[in-house]
């Protein structure tokens, strides 16, 4: 069985973002970029179906411009064995991502799908669902536990009400959520091997042909209202006096 | 006229708070018309209980084959046909609906609105990126929306005062790619973490599964829910259901207090709409101060015995 593994090139999860000034968009430049950390996730998980033997490659593709290939290499000095960037020099939404994706699953086969639940930069939360849909393939999403055998997945998610176990016949899309691996760190001379595995690039456009692009347009970036400042209490008499002035206990 | 339908959640016993929560940022689009659709094996209770939610006209009631009402892949393609009609889809921004709706907004070839916080107008809305850390307004051009309606933005709709009639609807080729085997939940004698009105948390810093336990009690003396940091839940502490934050649950409770818990940005995105904030840690330059308002620097070991005394 083929992995595909889809990953975002995104703000590194420890930086923290400012709106500009002019509400236009969130500054970017000379920040550090990442995999997606959910994305990670996806990769770390595909790669250990491969070591168990279920799963004999693992392709990484990724939506985004040419720098994107950085992320690409990583995935590969990780172990994945091949690498598809899509290249697309505009930010796309969920459904084109989906669509695209459609694209190269049909042409890949792989029997599974794995992707980051979300992305840490626009948080829709939405393609691995979009892409399971215009697939008609099982889904299961917010993965903690995952089996997998030749023909089924056996994923536990996790759900607002506890863990929920579902299983899925393979082919199927499976999103990722954080308790589901810890990523491994990469090796210097993976890194070397990576430069020399195969990564292909492709054009969005040769991937949506025929996709009716229903765009939201997002009008404005605000900063979000601070919360008051606080107080600094001295004891728990102080602080019981205060939760009792405001009726709070 | 914008006709609005919300999918309706559920345990198979109560109607799930977020319907309710749906309801009401349905209500702030002007000239609306309401329907819910809800889906379940045992349909004709829970469809009575859903008709009872305020402000509603119809209830879609949908009998489904055993267990595929909890599943997406059993419930999309209906949602979407008897979507065809409306031009808004809400749903809550639980991880049911966050499970369902981006399948039914693909099938009705829609990008979803992701945790609408407010809305603005019929076709504008606010919702958070990077974790929180900055709010954009987002406007559909399109005649279908779809959106995910952030719960902790939103109150509760009245849930007993209405009178909605309810058609009803079956499913014709039910699925079976996708099988439900089993839901394991916690404690279910507190509060429910994300509608109760207090909620005491723990972090890290709590350092133990049998520690927690000074947690519960507490809380169960001023009745609250319970809840916990990314950290406390990784180290095994406390099941995955009690997370607070980003990848939690995001809450508005009116008292949220925080013992050991330093305050990552994840966590405090989840947190941000609770009334008051009270956080305990001994490091007194632990980021949940910078949010809380109330702070008390010191050893929760002492200060969590002193408030059951005299709270």
């Amino acid at each position: 069985m083929k992995i595909l593994v889809a990953i975002k090139r995104v703000v590194d999860f420890n930086v923290r973002v400012q709106v500009k000034p002019d509400g236009s968009g969130v500054a970017t430049d000379g920040v550090k970029m990442s995999i997606n950390p959910f994305d990670e996730i996806a990769i770390e998980e595909a790669l250990r179906i491969k070591e168990s033997g279920v799963a004999k490659e693992v392709i990484v593709a990724t939506i985004g411009a040419n720098n994107a290939q950085q992320q690409l290499r990583t995935a590969l000095a990780m172990g994945a064995d091949r690498a598809i960037l899509v290249e697309s020099n505009s930010e796309i939404q969920p459904l084109k991502a989906a669509t695209s994706l459609l694209s190269i699953v049909e042409k890949e086969q792989p029997g599974l799908v794995i992707m980051g639940k979300q992305a840490i930069d626009d948080d829709n939360n939405q393609t691995p669902q979009m892409l399971a849909t215009l697939w008609k393939r099982p889904q299961a999403t917010f993965v903690s536990k995952l089996k997998v055998n030749d023909t089924t997945a056996m994923a536990t998610r996790e759900v607002d009400a506890g863990l929920e176990t579902i299983e899925v016949t393979l082919p199927a899309v499976i999103s990722t959520d954080l308790r589901l691996n810890e990523p491994r760190f990469v090796k210097l001379p993976d890194i070397m091997k990576a430069k020399r595995k195969p990564l292909d690039i492709i054009s969005i456009d040769d991937t949506v042909a025929g996709f009716d692009d229903k765009e939201l347009d997002v009008q404005l970036f605000e900063s979000p209202m601070p919360r008051e400042k606080g107080v600094m209490v001295e004891s728990v008499d102080d602080l019981v006096s205060m939760l009792k002035e405001k009726g709070l206990v | 006229m914008s006709k609005i339908l919300i999918l309706a959640q559920h345990d198979g016993n109560k109607i799930n708070q977020g319907t309710a929560k749906a309801i009401t940022a349905a209500q702030q689009i002007e000239n609306h018309s309401i329907d819910v659709i809800i889906f379940a094996d045992d349909i004709d209770s829970i469809a009575n209980k859903a008709a009872q939610l305020a402000h509603v006209n119809t209830v879609h009631a949908i009998k489904t084959s055993n267990e595929n009402w909890k599943l997406s892949a059993g419930i999309t393609g209906k949602f979407a046909e008897l979507a065809e009609g409306y031009s808004h889809i809400f749903g809550p921004s639980t991880t049911f609906g966050k499970d369902v709706m981006p399948c039914v907004a693909a099938l009705l070839g829609q990008n979803q609105i992701s945790d609408v916080m407010q809305v603005i107008d019929a076709n504008t809305f606010k919702r958070p990126i990077y974790a929180g850390n900055a709010i954009i307004t987002v406007n559909s051009p399109h005649n279908k929306i779809v959106a995910t309606i952030r719960t902790a933005s939103f109150k509760t709709a009245d849930m007993q005062s209405g009178s909605a009639t309810i058609e009803n609807h079956n499913i014709d080729n039910p699925q079976s790619d996708t099988k439900f085997i089993s839901l394991q939940t916690g404690n279910q004698e507190r509060p429910d973490l994300q509608t109760a009105a207090k909620v005491i948390s723990g972090g890290r810093g709590v350092g133990s599964e049998e520690n927690f336990e000074i947690i519960y009690e507490l809380a169960d003396k001023i009745g609250a829910a319970t809840g916990a940091s990314r950290a406390a839940v990784d180290a095994g502490y406390v099941p995955n259901e009690m997370q607070v934050g980003q990848t939690g649950k995001i809450i508005a409770p009116d008292l949220y207090m925080a013992f050991g818990i330093s305050g990552a940005i994840q966590h405090l995105t989840g947190i941000k709409d609770a009334g008051t904030i009270v956080a305990i840690n001994k490091d007194s330059d632990a980021p949940i101060f910078e949010v809380s308002d109330i702070g008390l620097v010191g050893d929760l070991f002492k200060i969590v015995p002193e408030l059951m005394e005299k709270l």
